[in-house]
């Protein structure tokens, strides 16, 4: 197998576009999902009756193929980017919505007790208390979702051209028996998860300052 | 702990207050039920609910700030009913201080410190300063401590911090649910030491959740021994449930040892002390030999000209003639003023000559404590020990 650095060069802005395209597919549906996510966990933590039922309804959206999720919303949304945000957001509900709640959960039932003896209303300790403390196990689900979400938006290509994303460049390259093409797509998806990955790690250090204080907990008694 | 700016308190009546749970929600782990409480905490005191777990203690804390709602009856905060006010602004006036501090592990301590505060919409400026203030209050240099995390603190620094925020916004009621029971036995008797004077200054009304009676009687002005049931056994100061527990079940409770813990109450300088029989060095040991005889304790103390002790002899074996200090045959135990009666029995017990000497602060000695007058106070149902500021000022006398 050869790879033609001279292809590459050449096409360089075709490439961009393919993994901008995948950036797109990536995190639109991540931020959709998270929001959704978001209020059915903070639903289903003021109301556990739901918690059973969200979970077994997201369970089975992430169950659907990709193919056929594609398949069956055609007739409904046609070739719009809406037949594939709608399945890639479907997929990120299951992961995120149970990490979420399970940041809800984990924090310490004193801390809520201090909270609500102090005076703090329900929404003020939910975005100032328990919001911050869900953080971590959040981007747990964050980070999960978003590997998935580079591993699947490849899957894009299937609906066509217009689409892209880096699946395209992997799609035509085996069509065209042209390994350059699928290699870089290839290789590019996974420096994708991983840059993406990295950052979201650091991005949760930034947001978690106490958590990392906890790390180097060496102070006197 | 230093001085705290203002003195504000609230009376607290629980009048006829009951919280009953279901079937369902008692096997769900409910606190303990109350049954039919009446109690009044004066302004300005410390009120010590204790006893077994489950008995309604804690459950009886969280009525005052509504955390948990009475199925009957009412709590007054200077009168007025607690559930008639708005439930959040309610809570912010009421300090409340809890085992596992409950401290915010995600805010700094100094915004721990200002959380009540920030829900009332203080400036920045005056949260800052208010922080540093209440962190000096409670021993904590706010240059070391304002910018760390709840986590890089250790247990005992933990709870001050969370005393700190209770005070915050110098509510005149404090709720304080086993504040000092997550540190170990050292820490906990110093953060209580330093609690009770802090209290002196700030004179708060004070609600304070254990199960330890120790704890119990040390820190009370009152203390409320609760029974099974949520039931109010004995409601008194500390020295009156000590000395005439109402039931068997707090005599129980208290201890077999309750005479020891009453002493435990007292200090030496509250006693009257019993006169010496002194002979100073060089003085004629044959006329204060005449003079031990009509006393009934059989020793006589050698002192120096200037009344300093050196030891004791017996009176039949003290020489006749010019008193040497080589004449002594024992020593005793020095007693501070300060002193607890329970830690000067104990020292009399290990002594020879079982009587504690207190000397003033030249080392003159004044008078003396003998097993018989600590004991002696046993015998008295009726006799308290002083309250915090009698005590304070007869450190104060003492040279503390």
């Amino acid at each position: 197998m050869e790879i033609r650095w001279d292809w590459i060069l050449d096409h360089l802005d075709d490439i961009a576009l393919a993994l901008w395209q995948h950036v797109v597919y990536t995190a639109i549906p991540l931020a959709v999902g998270f929001v959704i996510s978001l209020a059915l966990a903070i639903w289903a933590v003021r109301t556990p009756r739901v918690y059973g039922p969200i979970t077994a309804v997201t369970g089975i959206l992430y169950t659907i193929p990709s193919l056929a999720a594609f398949a069956l919303l055609i007739p409904f949304t046609g070739l719009s980017p809406l037949t594939a945000f709608i399945p890639l957001t479907s997929y990120t509900l299951l992961i995120l919505f149970r990490n979420i709640v399970a940041g809800f959960q984990a924090v310490p039932r004193e801390v809520l007790e201090a909270a609500d003896g102090m005076g703090y209303r329900g929404r003020e300790r939910l975005v100032r208390v328990e919001l911050p403390l869900a953080v971590p196990l959040m981007f747990a689900g964050i980070r999960l979702a978003a590997v998935t979400l580079i591993g699947l938006a490849t899957v894009v290509s299937i609906l066509g051209s217009t689409f892209g994303g880096l699946g395209q460049l992997i799609t035509e390259g085996l069509q065209t028996f042209f390994p350059t093409k699928y290699v870089a797509g290839g290789v590019l998806a996974v420096l994708l998860a991983f840059v993406v990955d990295f950052l979201l790690v650091r991005l949760e250090r930034l947001v978690t300052p106490w958590a990392r204080a906890r790390a180097d907990a060496g102070a006197p008694a | 702990m230093t001085a705290a700016p203002s003195q504000r308190a609230a009376t607290v009546e629980f009048e006829h207050v009951t919280k009953t749970y279901d079937r369902r929600a008692a096997k769900a782990g409910a606190p303990g039920a109350v049954n039919d409480l009446s109690i009044t905490i004066p302004a300005g005191k410390i009120c010590v609910l204790v006893g077994p777990s489950g008995c309604g203690k804690t459950t009886s804390l969280k009525m005052v700030n509504r955390l948990i709602e009475p199925t009957s009856g009412r709590i007054l905060l200077d009168g007025v009913d607690a559930a008639t006010r708005d439930t959040t602004e309610l809570r912010r006036g009421i300090g409340y201080v809890i085992q596992q501090t409950g401290l915010f592990p995600h805010q700094t301590i100094e915004e721990n410190v200002v959380t009540v505060p920030r829900l009332l919409g203080w400036s920045k400026a005056r949260m800052r300063t208010r922080a540093e203030e209440l962190l000096a209050v409670v021993g904590l240099e706010p240059g070391r401590y304002a910018r760390r995390y709840p986590a890089q603190l250790s247990g005992g620094e933990r709870q001050r911090v969370g005393v700190a925020r209770a005070l915050a916004a110098d509510p005149p009621v404090m709720l304080m649910d086993e504040p000092f029971g997550a540190v170990d036995p050292i820490v906990r008797e110093r953060l209580q030491n330093e609690f009770l004077r802090l209290q002196e200054q700030l004179a708060k009304t004070i609600l304070f959740v254990t199960h330890d009676i120790d704890e119990a009687i040390k820190m009370g002005d009152l203390v409320a021994v609760f029974q099974a049931g949520g039931i109010v056994a004995q409601y008194a100061p500390p020295a009156e449930i000590l000395a005439s527990p109402a039931s068997d079940f707090v005599a129980r409770f208290v201890g077999t040892d309750r005479g020891l813990k009453r002493l435990s109450l007292f200090r030496v300088g509250e006693l009257p002390l019993s006169r010496v029989v002194t002979a100073p060095v060089g003085s004629d040991g044959a006329s204060t030999q005449r003079a031990a005889a009509e006393q009934p304790f059989e020793h006589v103390l050698i002192v120096e000209a200037d009344r300093r002790p050196v030891g004791w002899v017996h009176r039949d074996r003290l020489p006749a003639g010019v008193v040497t200090p080589d004449a002594i045959e024992s020593t005793s135990p020095l007693l501070d003023r300060r002193t607890t009666l329970k830690d000067a029995l104990s020292m009399l017990l290990d002594a020879d000559v079982q009587a504690g000497l207190v000397v003033d602060r030249t080392g003159a000695v004044q008078g003396m404590v003998t097993v018989a007058d600590i004991t002696a106070l046993l015998h008295v149902p009726d006799a308290q020990p002083m309250n915090a500021a009698e005590r304070a000022a007869a450190d104060a006398d003492a040279g503390a």
